[in-house]
């Protein structure tokens, strides 16, 4: 550690580009030493000795406070003020505990210990000597493996060290396990023809007569409550989750070809996943018909097919077909034409 | 290590064995000296001198925030189980009991209400780790304003940048672990923003989800990278870094007595240890005070992750509000043209979504620039020297300008981030912040480039007076002819040498290479140069301030001494 230096000799530096000017005075060395009032007067030195056993006591003090915040408070129970003191008394507590020293301490350093700076040489460095030593020791191991001279075992060595981490990175093919693997599977959803459009989370299905003019509604498809498996669940209605609208039917804008018998009486479903980052575009504005995503602020407009009106996504949200059943629930009329949620490589056109 | 003694005789190696230590303390080192070679560390760091300043504190903080954030994540671990099975909470928070939630989550709340001091230790664990970027970045601001990157620590800085990102990752993924709605969004934000890089980016979705997303891996995946892989590389760093500081010694502000060949300050033992151990008290008290009286991330309020709820105006952790901002500020849709492109091929094209690239653009730019800088700054200036004297931030007038610039950079993009909770609580509209955003982001960093150069500039020139005629003293006198001076006083050599010992360079000029020919990239570097060193103050001159002495020794005939601001003259480019 001693004999650690800054890499490079001082004498060796030229100047910055430019050079610069010599200055008004010659570094005229540390300031004079002004002595603290501790350093004269005794009697201040006994205060200030005071005054950091007072902070050590309070630390004390609030080492107690903490104990008082466990033990006496004690369990909590689900009583959020009851939790909320605890918390409180624990916090201040372990804060003067913790206050109490560090000010103590650093009180007894600026008022007590001694306040003479000191001047310490930066080592210079390595020496010429030294660097010399270091090449020749790099150079002659070097020459000792005759690594230069036999290019077959260098260039032999190389491609083998190069390929030889590939079955580590391989191995972590496995973190994706699915029997579906790949980017096909996200263009599908639970939804398909006939695929009842039932309420989140309570799962009944759903009468165009349920929503009044102006109403939303959040959906899933009826099928998603029957899958066992949690992540499974969650992973499809993370892709299926719907925004059911009721708007007066003469207020929709523009319908495209196609899509005439996508929407029933004015009611007209819209993937909830934003086609930014994926979100769910969770408000909706019946005055203007416009959904906002409220992650990254993406609007669309229900009248417009949900074009994108403000914000960072890029496509409209995908709409959900729909019609009712011969019971007159809400059902789909298929699974979205397109892939729900943010825009991946693979997605292509549609 | 250098210079040892390459052969040593039998009785140098007697004498380690025959040193009798009388005190009983003397018996300890001498235990250990004989063992690990522990007087070594003694003599070197026993007495070793720290240069003293506040702004020097800020790497402390961060090192004592990642302490305690340490501490109080080891406690956590004791009861939170990362794990996505789903299990029914009984626990003892009313409202949700009965719910079907992964054990994550369900730990989570049991440290929360029935874990004694577990919302404590989350609240200190999370302040703690808020703090510990933070004072990262305010030392890294530090170090950049001062100059303190330059060689011979430009390494040190690179090891400084890769702890602020690894700090990051470990906010980010410990924010994820408790499975809520608030944190499954900010995850759902990360898929969405991994499946907009082309061609790999759906691919390292599935593999970080286990398949399509959320799934159930994603939660013991990240708690093994936020309590092991980040933290240990952390450490790691840590020491390297702090290694690095002992191997080049603390660099100091200039000032009387300071030179590029010493270290003014205090002694480890007994001052410095003592200040510097303190304030490890001192920052835990604040972040315990912090955490005992102010809540943070309150995770019974959002109820278990479910993809189709969300909160409005919710708000990631400080640090990722950059990243959350520019993703606000891209705009997806120009008129009808959008900008996610089809790429058409023969299996149906592939799609480029530019709003989510653009997004990592300027902050990969921005971070990229923050890694490479001391080596850019070298480029421009030319200069090869160990600095171990600091700048003073206006005797840098184009670094602390290009810093501004990027710090406004950064902050119209971070401040975009929150600009939902600006616009409800300033009652403005949304869509106006953000279209002005998207002017400033462009705009806002040239203006404080030119305003800071203006404002170093200016002070330089201030200071130059001042040393040159001194300070004014307050006191007006009135001279025989009926005319009125100020008195001026002035300096100290200490004082004078403060405010003019810097160098202020001019510009170098293309040099041609060692084929006589002038490149191209010379050329530009040349062109920067110029941009770096044209408009420069001069530090005062001996001449100068001779001048300046003789001027009010010519004064003193008149009974007075005096320095109207005509006299304050000011060096430009290439005066």
């Amino acid at each position: 550690m001693a004999e650690q230096g800054n890499g490079e000799s001082g004498a060796a530096v030229t100047g910055g580009e430019g050079g610069s000017e010599s200055s008004a005075v010659d570094n005229p060395g540390l300031p004079p030493h002004r002595p603290r009032l501790a350093d004269v007067d005794e009697k201040a030195a006994k205060r200030n000795e005071r005054q950091v056993s007072v902070l050590f006591l309070i630390s004390i003090i609030g080492t107690i406070l903490s104990f008082i915040g466990y033990f006496v408070v004690g369990q909590t129970e689900g009583n959020l003020g009851d939790l909320r003191l605890q918390n409180t008394l624990l916090g201040v507590g372990t804060a003067l505990a913790m206050l109490g020293i560090g000010l103590g301490v650093v009180h007894w350093a600026k008022t007590l210990m001694p306040d003479h700076e000191i001047v310490e040489d930066r080592k210079p460095l390595r020496t010429e000597e030294d660097r010399a030593e270091a090449e020749q020791i790099v150079t002659e191991v070097i020459d000792e493996t005759q690594i230069k001279r036999r290019p077959l075992l260098r260039n032999t060595l190389i491609a083998a060290a190069l390929i030889a981490p590939l079955p580590a990175v391989v191995m972590f093919r496995d973190l994706d396990r699915s029997d579906d693997f790949g980017p096909e599977r996200m263009r599908h959803t639970l939804w398909d023809e006939g695929v009842r459009l039932v309420r989140d989370p309570t799962g009944t299905p759903i009468r165009a007569s349920d929503l009044t003019i102006g109403s939303a509604m959040h959906v899933i498809p009826e099928n998603l409550p029957e899958i066992s498996s949690h992540g499974e669940r969650i992973a499809e209605k993370a892709k299926a989750v719907v925004l059911l609208m009721r708007m007066n039917p003469d207020d929709f804008e523009h319908t495209s070809p196609g899509r005439e018998n996508w929407t029933h009486e004015g009611i007209i479903a819209a993937s909830k996943v934003c086609t930014h980052v994926g979100c769910p575009v969770a408000l909706y504005e019946r005055h203007t018909h416009h959904l906002l995503c409220p992650c990254h602020q993406s609007t669309f407009d229900a009248a417009r097919e949900f074009k994108v009106i403000f914000g960072p996504a890029g496509r409209p949200l995908p709409q959900l077909p729909i019609t009712v059943d011969a019971e007159g629930f809400l059902v789909a009329r298929s699974d979205f034409t397109e892939p729900v949620g943010p825009t991946y490589w693979e997605r292509g056109e549609a | 290590m250098s210079a040892s003694k390459t052969t040593y005789t039998e009785a140098d190696y007697l004498a380690v064995d025959e040193y009798e230590p009388k005190t009983s303390g003397g018996r300890i080192a001498n235990y250990m000296d004989k063992r690990v070679a522990g007087t070594g560390m003694v003599r070197e760091f026993g007495r070793k001198v720290f240069p003293d300043h506040w702004t020097f504190m800020f790497g402390e903080v961060a090192l004592y925030s990642f302490i305690i954030v340490v501490l109080s994540g080891a406690f956590l671990t004791f009861w939170f189980d990362p794990s996505m099975a789903t299990t029914r909470y009984d626990g003892s928070y009313a409202p949700l009991q009965g719910l079907e939630m992964s054990m994550a989550y369900a730990t989570s709340l049991e440290l929360s209400f029935d874990v004694r001091g577990g919302l404590f230790m989350r609240q200190l664990h999370h302040w703690g780790a808020l703090l510990f970027v933070m004072a990262m970045a305010v030392h890294m601001l530090r170090v950049f304003f001062t100059g303190a990157f330059r060689k011979p620590r430009e390494l040190n800085w690179v090891v400084g940048a890769s702890l602020l990102l690894l700090g990051m990752g470990a906010g980010f993924t410990g924010y994820s672990l408790p499975d809520e709605v608030l944190s499954g969004n900010g995850l759902r934000i990360i898929d969405g923003m991994l499946k907009g890089l082309p061609v790999v980016g759906t691919y390292i979705s599935f593999f970080l989800f286990g398949g399509e997303f959320p799934g159930s891996e994603i939660i013991p995946r990240l708690y093994s990278l936020h309590i092991f892989i980040i933290p240990a590389l952390i450490l790691v760093l840590i020491a390297v870094h702090l290694f690095l500081v002992v191997v080049h010694k603390h660099t100091q502000y200039p000032g009387p007595g300071r030179t590029e060949r010493n270290v003014v300050g205090f002694p480890v033992g007994p001052v410095y240890a003592a200040k510097a151990g303190g304030f490890f008290f001192i920052v835990f008290g604040i972040m315990a005070l912090i955490s005992g009286t102010f809540q943070i991330n309150a995770l019974w309020n959002y109820g278990p992750y479910d993809p189709s709820p969300v909160q409005a105006g919710a708000q990631p952790d400080w640090y990722i509000g950059v990243f959350e901002g520019v993703l606000r500020l891209v705009p997806g849709t120009i008129g009808d043209l959008s900008l996610d492109w089809v790429i058409p091929t023969p299996w149906g094209g592939n799609t480029v979504a530019f709003p989510i690239l653009l997004g990592i653009l300027p902050v990969a730019v921005l971070f990229i620039g923050m890694f490479l800088w001391p080596w850019i700054e070298a480029w421009i200036t030319g200069d090869r020297k160990e600095r171990h004297l600091l700048d003073r931030p206006r005797n840098a007038p184009t670094r602390t300008a290009v810093g501004t610039a990027a710090v406004t950079f950064y902050m119209i993009m971070w401040g975009m981030g929150a600009n939902d909770i600006i616009a409800t609580h300033f009652s403005l509209s949304l869509n106006d912040i953000t279209y002005w955003s998207r002017v400033l982001i462009f705009v806002g960093p040239v203006v404080a480039y030119i305003l800071t150069k203006r404002i170093c500039l200016a002070l330089q020139r201030k200071d130059r007076e001042t040393a040159l005629h001194g300070h004014e003293a307050g006191v007006i006198e009135v001279s025989p002819d009926g005319g009125f001076h100020e008195r001026h006083q002035r300096l100290s050599d200490h004082e004078l040498w403060t405010l003019t010992s810097f160098e202020a360079p001019r510009p170098s000029g293309p040099r041609p290479n060692a084929k006589g020919k002038v490149t191209a990239v010379e050329k530009l570097r040349a062109g920067l140069n110029r941009m770096w060193f044209e408009e420069r103050v001069a530090p005062v001159t001996r001449e100068e301030y001779q001048q300046a002495l003789e001027h009010d020794h010519h004064d003193e005939d008149g009974g007075l001494e005096a320095a109207g601001s005509s006299q304050g003259r000011i060096t430009r480019g290439g005066d």
